[in-house]
């Protein structure tokens, strides 16, 4: 009984009724696991595994067991910190800013992105305090008042504007996320069978009843979160980049970092959610709600800042070359033509070459090439952040101390343990909360008045015809 | 009236009830007077309620668990009765003599509570009143080595000192054959006096003096003594194949009078010129101002060829080049009697042609003191080898082995090795069972120096004293007392000394003794060493060394020693190479020209084969500056020993390419490489060599010096609206306020020769933690203080930066002690989120290390990079164990209580000494004054041997550090990295070379 716009697109195809998105929708929370799923979690729990024993090694023998150096202090760590919290930005960019923007499109993979951002940045908060030689004070870093005298901490610290901006950033969007659930929490609760899962789904959804008072609160916060995440978006890669802005390494004092790092971290987070709603939309069959239309949404803000972070690039070699200072101009030609070039092209081909192929509109809405170049972009995006971190540091000032990084087998394993850690709460998310938001995608389902113009729709649509084959009415 | 008045001691005796009576003659009553609060049934019927069983609960659950809180008690045990001279926390000093192998330190003992700690240059001496070397610095350690042995033994079974000398005395007394005595050299007046006398008791007796780096044929050349060179009035310096800053007869007194020459200053510019001829890039190599590289092959011929010209006839016959033979030469005319030339040859021949060219050039005299030669080498080669003969002849009835090792060290060791099985006693006064100790019968393990009495005599007139500063560790005993038990005497070591020193102390002997003892040096001219002429000689023909393909030489490290006395410091193994900076191991340092033809790499593990068909495998390190068709291996590695586990497994010994020619040892021979195809990484402290074109090391020309010295620096100027600006000019930051101390220091390029004796007395001063090869590869050595070493790069365009990476093929070399340089505006006090690093009120970037919870933003920010990370826990960690000083509780006596040892996950670096500073000032305090310019040292300065580093207070306008910043701002003085604006309180000192 869907009706399709002559103008609009339609946002979710297949011909929903409202109960098929709340069935859609429910199955997969309500169901047995599937296999497809629970393979998926058995992989993402090895990574999980190798995660906890690297982290042991870590904590227990020292940061010695991982590849850093006297001239190298950062390296895979801050790497992965800063590639993790660069994803963690798509979900609440996508939540606040479309939802600012009245981007309806966004309703059906804004769930899912935020629950990636909340995940991504758990990924990356575990980085700030493995890295530390001594973790167990890793407490310090908060302004507590405490018994040790005047001891306070470095407001001048680019690190403390870090713990201050992440945790924001984690709470605020953790919020966001949450107050999001609470409706869907409650259709799941009334739906639910077993006297755990009402309890537990009872618990959850604060006893959400569907008021219109409800609704209205649901809609007052919804606004004020998406007006406070907003700039948090911005801020929190801001933040991170001063890490580097601020200090005096070449290759790292450089003020194009705020937006640079801001933009790159819109283009990784974006190809992440893509990477997983290209696998989710399969595995819970849910093609008719995340659609090539929102894929190629999303494909356009890939090539969008991917385009930006070209030209950050550029600029920055044109602004080494222009400040005649020889450091920076060193550090630049070393990134492209010393030791670590391997990486250097690596991002330049993963970020700057591959997202151009999105002009086209057939690769835009090929989903395979689309998944293929999304996974590109994340290991740009991360040699990104290696190429930064690691080819500034090991040739800086004093030759006398270069020197080289290499990972040890700990690195890797921390780096392949967060991405289990990831998966596993991804999984776990997927299998237990609603994937997509069921309120609010009710709300888009009919995007225009009900009028039926059954020709219309088919000649309009001739060409998506085959993809959308179900956009007709389902009398 | 008798009417006792009655007290009652309570209600209860006035009213004398049952109960009261029943109890009364109870001093502690059952009952307890807690009827009230709960009412009496529960107390009586003694059933207990449940809040006190909470109660009780809780309490006894706290106290078992607090008391398994509780740590494991260490007992700290005061002192009975107090020793007079004991304060704790108070350091002793004590003067006493580091010497080995011809290195030569007079020198100040530190002991806290009776340990020692630290070793300082003595400033009473004459000789090293400077600084001390490397080894002097190291051989602390070697005092507190765990695996020294602990008593002595008959072969090889512990047994009591009495059983040792009863069956010694037994065997001396019907010993046939020739009893000989095989020490390295021994400078010591009393020592060699003993000895003979121990040695006249037999028919046929020999003191053998064996040198692993021997200069035989210096001596022999010049009556059995070494020339008194004085390198501080040459003007013209012309070294051949002589490391005598390094390694060569006594460096560190060299390293004062060469350096003499070298500090220059404005208001009268001189400076020597020095020439080093040389196959392997030396110490002196690197600071010479032409340098020159030459085959072994080829030195005769040179020294043949400067023979020549310089007594009037043509220099030919040589490979070097012409011109450059006749600057030399031209040189060399224009200074007579300020000229000086050394040769490191141990060839007779050649040795006999130097001194007629020192002769000829009116060196005696002059530049070479002839009333006070240098006793610091008397190694007799002919003599050893005679011997090594001798004993496989079967001629031979006792040996004794005293700081020799010649079945380790002599290239004919396997015959030493033979010949001993035919030696009927064997005795060795190692401090442990080494290659020779193994094959004595007897073990008579000798004190450490810091535990004996000894006096010495390195140069004629100059004698010092060596006291011991601990009483001895293990049961040892030294090897004098042992000698004068053995002659039956009654008489102790200390006694026989003071006795023979009675002819040098005139007027009260016990007063002139006691200040002797207390200065640790008497340098009055007299002179108690008897030192002849050699009995044994070679020949005196040049040696013709065939030229071979490739020409191998072994040589001696400058932080090693040369017979492997220091393999088990890992103090010293991992104090980098001066020049290769490479740690832990030998290598094969090879030219890159060999390398490229070779088709070798850094690292590929070659197989060389010596003359005598032995081979070893060793992986090749590029030496740019090694002359082509050469390669040279360092002496002292490739041990395999139990009690010896920190050199285990380390490098190969090669004292295989030494060779014995016309019976003279030549520390050279042909070799074959062979390619293997395993590769075997160099632990180098150092991996990039060049300085990039970059300003952050400065040098000039003295001709440009004297034309101008204010155009020697070059100054950064940053570009501003008014014109070019000094960074500091324009800054965001607000400047601190000194308002009483400002430290700081200098740093002068042109002394430093870069040695490592900073970094060595640094690691000392500091507990810093010894990490090993694995970790040294990993770039995670922790020594704060650095001595960078850079190779001039070879011809390149401007900004062609793959090409400037490359060396020149034989380089300039310049070195340059980086150390943290206490930014005033400091990168790393900036982005501390704890705000564990911060400035003091007198200029020093301190660190705390107990608030550094380790986010290691601090290090990536330093532009100097010299902070230091502990990776792993360091102390008390069996992965670490060959790192003595934080890992038995033996080693752990060396560290300097004073220091925090670190612990795993802080930061830490350089400190200024702070623990110095504060003591200075206290002290100062104490007597109510303030601290007096030069009271105040750092470990590094202090150590220094040619005053390189100067430490002081730049607030004080009389200080010696403002006066020199003061005379040279704008001339040589420059702050690395100034365009940071960073503010360093470290200066420098532009370098100048008197090139030619």
């Amino acid at each position: 009984m869907q009706h399709v716009s002559p103008i609009r697109e339609p946002l979710v195809t297949g011909g929903k009724t409202y109960h098929d998105i709340t069935e859609d929708v429910c199955r997969q929370v309500e169901a047995k696991p599937n296999v497809r799923w629970a393979a998926a979690l058995a992989v993402a729990l090895v990574g999980l595994a190798i995660f906890i024993y690297s982290v042991y090694r870590t904590l227990w023998y020292g940061i010695g067991e991982w590849g850093l150096n006297k001239t190298v202090g950062w390296a895979w760590d801050i790497t992965n910190f800063v590639w993790w919290v660069g994803i963690g930005h798509a979900g609440t960019l996508i939540s606040a800013i479309l939802l600012l923007f009245r981007q309806k499109w966004r309703t059906s993979i804004n769930r899912a992105a935020e629950a990636m951002t909340i995940f991504a940045v758990i990924c990356a908060a575990m980085f700030p305090v493995l890295h530390m030689g001594r973790p167990w004070l890793a407490y310090w870093v908060l302004p507590l008042p405490n018994t040790f005298g005047s001891l306070w901490v470095n407001f001048n610290s680019p690190l403390l504007w870090d713990v201050f901006a992440i945790s924001t950033y984690f709470s605020v969007s953790l919020v966001f996320w949450y107050i999001g659930l609470i409706p869907d929490f409650a259709t799941i609760r009334d739906r639910a069978t077993g006297p755990i899962a009402r309890r537990a789904y009872a618990l959850l959804s604060f006893g959400w009843t569907g008021s219109a008072k409800h609704w209205s609160r649901y809609e007052t916060v919804s606004l004020i979160l998406a007006g406070l995440a907003t700039p948090l978006v911005l801020s929190v890669h801001t933040i991170v980049s001063f890490d580097f802005a601020t200090s005096v390494i070449p290759g790292w004092h450089t003020t194009i970092f705020p937006p640079y790092f801001v933009a790159g971290a819109i283009f990784s987070g974006f190809a992440m959610v893509l990477t997983l709603m290209i696998i989710t939309r399969k595995v819970f069959y849910l093609e008719d709600y995340i659609t090539l239309e929102h894929i190629e949404s999303m494909n356009k803000v890939i090539i969008l800042t991917g385009s930006i972070v070209g030209i950050a690039y550029t600029t920055e070699f044109f602004i080494a070359w222009y400040s005649g200072v020889e450091y920076e101009q060193y550090a630049f030609i070393n990134r492209a033509f010393g030791p670590y070039w391997w990486a250097y092209w690596s991002m330049m081909t993963c970020n700057v070459i591959t997202p151009q192929l999105f002009w086209f509109r057939k690769i835009r809405r090929s989903l395979t090439a689309t998944f293929i170049i999304s996974i590109f972009v994340n290991i740009g995006m991360w040699f990104e952040r290696f190429v930064i971190i690691v080819t500034s540091l090991h040739r800086d000032y004093l030759p006398s101390s270069w020197a080289m990084f290499s990972p040890t087998i700990i690195d890797v394993g921390v780096y392949v343990g967060t991405i289990g850690l990831f998966f596993t709460l991804f999984l776990l998310f997927c299998k237990f909360f609603p994937v997509i938001n069921m309120a609010e995608v009710k709300a888009i389902l009919k995007s225009s008045s009900e009028v039926k113009h059954p020709k219309s729709a088919a000649t309009m649509h001739a060409t998506d015809k085959d993809l959308n084959s179900n956009t007709h009415h389902n009398e | 009236m008798q009417d006792r008045i009655k007290y009652w001691k309570g209600i209860e005796e006035l009213e004398n009830t049952p109960e009261f009576e029943k109890h009364a003659h109870n001093e502690f009553p059952e009952f307890l007077p807690i009827n009230g609060a709960e009412g009496g049934e529960s107390a009586s019927s003694g059933k207990t309620h449940r809040r006190d069983f909470l109660k009780l609960l809780g309490f006894s659950m706290a106290a078992v668990s607090l008391a398994s809180c509780e740590a494991p008690v260490r007992k700290a045990i005061p002192y009975l009765n107090k020793p007079v001279d004991v304060e704790p926390g108070v350091a002793n000093w004590y003067a006493s003599t580091f010497y080995q192998g011809g290195d030569y330190n007079s020198i100040l003992v530190k002991t806290r509570e009776a340990r020692p700690i630290k070793i300082e240059p003595n400033p009473s001496s004459g000789l090293t009143p400077l600084g001390t070397s490397p080894k002097a610095q190291g051989s602390l350690l070697g005092l507190y080595d765990n695996n020294r042995l602990r008593f002595p033994l008959i072969a090889g079974k512990e047994a009591k000192w009495e059983e040792v000398d009863n069956q010694i005395k037994s065997r001396l007394a019907n010993v046939s054959g020739k009893v000989a005595f095989v020490s390295s050299t021994i400078i010591s007046p009393s020592t060699k006096k003993l000895i003979d006398e121990f040695g006249s008791r037999f028919g046929n007796f020999e003191h053998v003096t064996y040198d692993v780096n021997s200069a035989s044929g210096l001596l022999q050349a010049n009556g059995g003594v070494i020339p008194g060179y004085d390198f501080s009035k040459a003007n013209i310096i012309v070294g051949i194949n002589a490391d005598f800053l390094g390694t060569w007869v006594a460096p560190v007194p060299f390293a004062k009078q060469y350096i003499e020459t070298r500090k220059i200053n404005p208001d009268n510019p001189a400076m020597s010129r020095h020439y080093q001829f040389e196959t392997i890039l030396s110490l002196t190599g690197s600071n010479a101002d032409v340098r020159v590289p030459i085959k072994p092959s080829e030195e005769a011929a040179l020294v043949s060829a400067l023979h020549s010209a310089v007594t009037g006839g043509s220099a030919s016959g040589t490979a070097v080049d012409a011109k450059l033979l006749a600057t030399v030469v031209k040189d060399l005319q224009a200074n007579r009697g300020k000229a000086l030339v050394v040769s490191g040859s141990n060839d007779p021949g050649v040795q006999e042609l130097v001194k007629a060219i020192n002769t000829a050039l009116g060196a005696e005299g002059s530049t070479i003191d002839t009333a006070a030669p240098y006793y610091v080498k008397q190694g007799n080669d002919a003599a050893m080898l005679r011997l090594i003969e001798e004993m496989n002849a079967g001629s031979v009835g006792a040996v004794f082995f005293y700081n020799a090792n010649p079945v380790y060290n002599h290239p004919l060791a396997a015959r030493v090795a033979s010949g001993l099985q035919k030696v009927g006693l064997k005795v060795s006064f190692a401090d442990r069972v080494e290659e020779t100790a193994k094959l004595a019968d007897f073990v008579t393990p000798d004190h450490h120096y810091l535990e004996s009495w000894n006096d010495f005599e390195p140069k004629r007139g100059f004698l010092s004293i060596s006291q011991p500063v601990i009483s001895p560790i293990f049961t040892t005993r030294q090897m004098q007392d042992s000698l004068l038990v053995w002659s039956n005497q009654s008489t102790d070591f200390y006694e026989y000394m003071r006795n023979n020193w009675r002819t040098v102390i005139s007027g009260n002997f016990n007063e002139g003794w006691e200040k002797a003892v207390h200065d640790g040096v008497l340098e009055n001219g007299t002179s108690l060493l008897k030192v002849s002429a050699p009995a044994s000689t070679a020949s005196s023909a040049i040696r013709k060394i065939q030229p071979s393909a490739i020409e191998a030489v072994v040589y001696e490290k400058v932080s090693m020693g040369a017979g492997g006395e220091n393999s088990n410091n890992p103090w010293l193994q991992e104090l980098p190479d001066p020049v290769s900076k490479a740690t832990w191991g030998n290598y094969v340092a090879m030219p890159r020209q060999m390398a490229v033809d070779m088709g070798v790499k850094q690292d590929d593990v070659l197989k060389v084969t010596f003359a005598n068909n032995e081979s070893i495998e060793l992986p090749a390190l590029i030496q740019p500056g090694q002359a082509n068709g050469t390669v040279a291996i360092a002496m002292g590695f490739g041990r395999d020993l139990d009690v010896m586990p920190v050199a285990k497994g380390l490098g190969a010994s090669a004292y295989s390419i030494a060779t014995v020619n016309d019976g003279a040892v030549l520390y050279t021979s042909g070799v074959k490489l062979e390619k293997t195809n395993a590769t075997s990484p160099i632990a180098q402290t150092q991996t990039h060599h060049t300085i990039m074109d970059r300003i952050v090391v400065q040098e000039n020309s003295f001709a440009k010096y004297k034309e101008n010295p204010k155009e020697v620096t070059k100054y950064v100027r940053i570009a501003t609206h008014e014109g070019p600006a000094k960074p500091a000019a324009i800054s965001l930051w607000d400047d601190y306020e000194y308002k009483n101390h400002h430290w700081g220091m200098v740093i002068d390029l042109n002394s430093c020769i870069g040695c490592g004796a900073c970094t060595m007395s640094c690691n000392v001063e500091n507990n810093i933690p010894v990490v090993g090869k694995a970790e040294v590869l990993m770039r995670r050595e922790m020594h704060w203080m650095r001595i960078d070493r850079y190779y001039s790069a070879k011809e390149h365009e401007p900004k062609d930066y793959a090409e400037m990476e490359h060396p020149a093929d034989n380089p300039t070399v310049i070195f340059q002690p980086m150390l943290c340089q206490h930014c005033n505006h400091a990168p790393c006090e900036t982005v501390c989120p704890v705000a564990a690093t911060m400035h003091s009120s007198e200029g020093i970037n301190q660190m705390a290390y107990n608030r550094c919870v380790g986010t290691r933003y601090c290090a990536n920010n330093c532009p100097y990079k010299v902070r230091r990370f502990n990776w792993f826990a360091y102390a008390n960690n069996d992965k670490f164990g060959f790192n003595e000083p934080m890992n038995n509780d033996l080693g752990k006596m060396v560290l300097n209580p004073d220091v925090t040892v670190r612990g795993r996950g802080v930061m830490e670096k350089c400190s200024f000494c702070v623990q110095r500073v504060q003591l200075g000032k206290l002290e100062a305090k104490r007597e109510n004054r303030r601290p007096k310019d030069g009271e105040i040292v750092t470990a590094c300065a202090q150590s220094c041997p040619t005053e390189a580093i100067v430490f002081g207070d730049m607030k004080d306008p009389e200080s010696r550090i403002s006066k020199i910043l003061a005379r040279q701002q704008g001339e040589r003085a420059f702050h690395v990295l100034e365009e940071l604006n960073v503010q360093p309180n470290i200066t420098y000192l532009t370098k100048i070379r008197n090139l030619a």
